[in-house]
């Protein structure tokens, strides 16, 4: 619409007035149609600016959150000193000291009177070296003596140094490793005994205050528990309470009121479900705090609404024509709704429960409040066990202060995302393969 | 005996009900017209064997350790079951109409289900009085609603400073206004301009691309954008005010580059800003439903009288579609004010009473997840806090939502 403009036609007379009144209309169409391209451009520009944030906030989580994936450990020969273990109470030796002595001695060092040199070493290394060797001489006391291969993770920080986090030419004030300890780093490196692979710590272990050895084992299977509960809950209920106000429900007040009140609970902030939770879940009913069986609660309540929305649409949308033929050969109408309408409108009604549960997924203010806050490292055997769950093990390694949690917690929030991206993607899936257009 | 195994045996005692029931039909009809198909006998009879006991079984479950006599509690069930299986059998006949009498028990299942929303509501409602009527006895809902000065912790002991805790809760309420209007003032305009550029300008593939990437942007988890948040807009907003401040100061703006210098990443702007990105899918679908319904005539119309589309746009879409957008708006409002997490992760503690956006504030939310996830003590007025906090959040935005829900559903009725 930018092109020449037309002349008007109407107003091509001679006499110089009019053409003044030309001249004047064809400014003002010049404006207006300057106008609209403005218009427009603020249009693009708010979509732009959209599409751009999201973008940044893609990219950035993943380019925090890819250098978690991979990590380094550290493989070295131990002897075990019988000086230094009392057989009697093997839990009081300091296994992480003697690792750290025989790295120093592997390296051709020697440790000082007071033992910072080792102690240099120790803070390089994750105290789960010297677990591991516990466990295995506690099992195997025959181990004493004799001299052991040991392996496992750097400490958060020596891992950041060798992923270029940390470097040389940063004031060594201002970095958490002195000069003497990247030596060192480098000398192991040199020597081949670090190794960096696939970080599986972060899918096979649970949460730990040590990032090095932190996982989300814990996590995925509370979220996976919690979603379950859910599900359980609110995908029967849900869809229950749709077909009777769908398809049974008198249009009167009592139902007018339900409708109201569904809406308006589909908008309710979800901490208030949270409240909800710790003051009659928890302290009426009593169910264990922080178990997935009171997070699941909470979040059917919350997916409820969204369920029912869903399954009403769903079910609007199959034809009247449906319901007359079944009443037509004698059904009654709960023949007519689940025998024939309801199995018409599943895939809509799956697809709506998939993409509420997906919701309830990332959903973390009211679990918090309900106890998921506190620190689990054990992986919840059932629905009725202290657990957490993925958003709220986001927000606990958002928390903490170690420099290593910051590329987890982005990659925490990988995987939360994956999930959810999964569950869309069949969500979509359903929708595309089984909806009917009538 | 365990739940689980109590359900179970129910479970089988109403199966076998069934069969018994079906049975004694087939055999009563002897090859006659039955009323019903028989495993519509068979239901009755298992319906009121299994349906009453189960609801017992849950009430008591839930009710739980208050009730006393929980050691009868699966012999109760088992009588009841009994009871409810004796009291269906004999009706059996081929002439009973068991259909209607299923459907009878169908429909009122679904009217239980449906009910759930009401309880839900209540659930909410009460939970939230109770407690924070409890947290009234202790504080003066007046000092709690005008008072100007929030501190909650309350002293380990009686004689220490602070004591009592201060419960006033308007520099929250005004954090909380703030970071809401910063977020609207974002999600506002860019929501709304998408909204107009994807109904009325796009074309089909760009509308088929930008829609499902601002479902995306819609369906990131909200703790997303507080790490978001906390971790890349706090420190690059901080960074560049920082350096803005140093180079104003020693200049004639002294006094703005000695403030701007030491700005902090929990500033209001940022929990507000991020907050708005997360909000303009919001607005933007919201918005988009709204301009879609207005008839295609009054555009039409307006074409016709010569207007171009922008001006079409704003003076015959938008004023038609106005109150809808309002009630969008409002619902944004809404979602805004009960936000959680991004407040939690990217903004303050401090309760301050300002409206700068470079300040740190603290709001609502905020002070609720603190205060319960902290010690865990129920009756002290600092957990209370939490319930008055919630119910004050609770009662904005159900009005806000009330208001917004009757605006659109008014609004679409309209051109209907």
């Amino acid at each position: 619409m930018t092109e020449a403009l037309p002349p008007l036609a109407g107003l091509r007379a001679a006499s110089p007035a009019a053409s003044a009144v030309q001249v004047a209309a064809e400014r003002r169409l010049k404006r207006r149609y300057a106008a609209e391209q403005r218009f427009k451009w603020y249009g693009r520009l708010a979509i732009i600016l959209a599409l751009s944030f999201l973008a940044v906030l893609l990219t950035r989580i993943v380019g925090q959150g890819y250098t978690a994936f991979w990590t380094h450990s550290v493989t070295t020969q131990v002897r075990i000193d019988p000086a230094r273990v009392d057989r009697s109470y093997i839990e009081g030796t300091n296994f992480d000291q003697m690792i750290a002595e025989a790295v120093l001695v592997r390296l051709g060092g020697r440790d000082d009177p007071e033992g910072l040199a080792s102690g240099q070493i120790r803070r390089l290394l994750s105290p789960d070296l010297g677990l591991n060797l516990l466990v295995r001489v506690r099992e195997d006391p025959s181990l004493i003596g004799r001299t052991v291969t040991v392996g496992g993770a750097v400490s958060d920080e020596a891992d950041f140094y060798f992923k270029g986090g940390i470097t040389r030419e940063q004031p060594e004030g201002d970095r958490p490793l002195s000069n003497q300890q990247l030596d060192t780093l480098d000398r192991l490196q040199a020597e081949g005994l670090v190794r960096s692979g696939f970080n599986t710590t972060l899918f096979t272990r649970t949460d730990s205050t040590q990032p090095e050895i932190a996982g989300l084992l814990g996590a995925v299977i509370g979220s996976a528990l919690t979603i379950l509960v859910a599900a359980l809950l609110a995908v029967p209920v849900g869809v229950l309470a749709a077909l009777y106000l769908e398809e049974f429900s008198p249009r009167n007040r009592l139902t007018q009121f339900i409708e109201v009140n569904i809406n308006n609970l589909a908008a309710v902030p979800s901490i208030v479900y949270g409240l909800l939770g710790v003051a009659v879940i928890l302290n009426t009913f009593g169910l264990p705090r922080a178990s997935p069986l009171a997070g699941g609660m909470v979040l059917s309540l919350m997916a409820m609404p969204t369920v029912i929305i869903a399954t009403r649409s769903a079910l609007k949308a199959v034809p009247p024509s449906i319901r007359e033929a079944a009443f037509g050969v004698g059904a009654s109408r709960t023949q007519t709704v689940f025998h024939h309408v309801l199995p018409l409108a599943m895939p809509g009604v799956m697809t709506g429960a998939i993409l509420a549960l997906a919701k309830a997924l990332g959903e973390t203010a009211p679990l918090l409040l309900i106890g998921m806050v506190a620190f689990t490292p054990s992986i919840p055997s059932g629905p009725t066990d202290a657990a957490t769950v993925l958003p709220v093990q986001i927000f606990l390694w958002n928390n903490a202060s170690e420099r290593g949690f910051e590329e987890r917690t982005a990659a925490a929030i990988l995987v939360l995302l994956l999930f959810m991206i999964c569950m869309n993607a069949l969500a979509i899936t359903l929708r595309r393969r089984f909806e009917r257009r009538w | 005996m365990s739940t689980g195994l109590l359900l179970l045996a129910l479970f089988a005692f109403s199966a076998l009900t069934y069969v018994l029931a079906r049975r004694k039909v087939l055999a009563a009809a002897g090859g006659g017209r039955l009323n019903s198909l028989p495993g519509y006998y068979g239901s009755y009879v298992a319906l009121w064997t299994g349906v009453p006991a189960l609801l017992l079984l849950i009430v008591l479950t839930l009710a739980g350790d208050q009730l006393p006599g929980r050691a009868y509690l699966p012999g109760l069930a088992l009588v009841l079951a009994v009871a409810g299986a004796l009291w269906a059998y004999p009706k059996v006949q081929p002439s009973f109409r068991a259909r209607t009498r299923v459907d009878g028990w169908v429909r009122a299942v679904l009217m239980a289900c449906s009910g759930v929303a009401i309880l839900t509501t209540l659930g909410i409602v009460l939970s939230l009085l109770y407690e924070s009527l409890r947290f009234f006895d202790a504080v003066s809902p007046w000092s709690f609603l005008f008072g100007t000065h929030w501190s909650p912790q309350i002293a380990l002991r009686a004689d220490q400073a602070g004591a009592s805790g201060a419960f006033g809760a308007v520099p929250l309420f005004a954090g909380t206004f703030l970071i809401m209007l910063i977020a609207m003032s974002v999600a506002g305009p860019v929501g709304l301009f998408s909204a107009i550029y994807l109904s009325e300008y796009a074309g089909r593939t760009t509308r088929a691309w930008v829609k499902p990437a601002m479902e995306i942007l819609a369906g990131v988890p909200s703790v997303v954008y507080g790490f978001f948040a906390a971790l890349t807009v706090g420190p690059a907003l901080r960074g560049t005010f920082n350096a803005v401040g140093a180079q104003l100061v020693g200049g004639p703006l002294n006094g703005l580059g000695l403030y701007l210098s030491q700005v902090q990443n929990q500033m209001a702007l940022v929990a507000g800003l991020v907050m708005g990105i997360m909000l303009i899918p919001f607005v933007s679908s919201l918005s988009d439903d709204i301009i879609n319904s207005v008839p295609q005539s009054l555009r039409d119309g307006s074409y016709a009288m010569g207007a171009t589309k922008s001006e079409t746009v704003r003076k015959v879409v938008l004023p038609a579609a106005l109150p809808g957008v309002a009630g969008a708006f409002l619902l944004g409002v809404s979602a805004a004010i009960g936000e959680t997490m991004i407040v939690t992760m990217a903004a303050g503690l401090q309760p301050n009473l300002t409206a700068n956006p470079l300040d740190t504030v603290t709001t609502v939310t905020v002070q609720i997840v603190t205060l319960l996830t902290g010690d865990q003590e129920f009756d002290s007025p600092k957990t209370l806090a939490a319930f008055g906090l919630g119910l004050t959040l609770f009662v904005v935005t159900l009005i806000l939502n009330i208001i917004a829900l009757a605006v659109v559903q008014r609004y679409r009725e309209q051109y209907d």
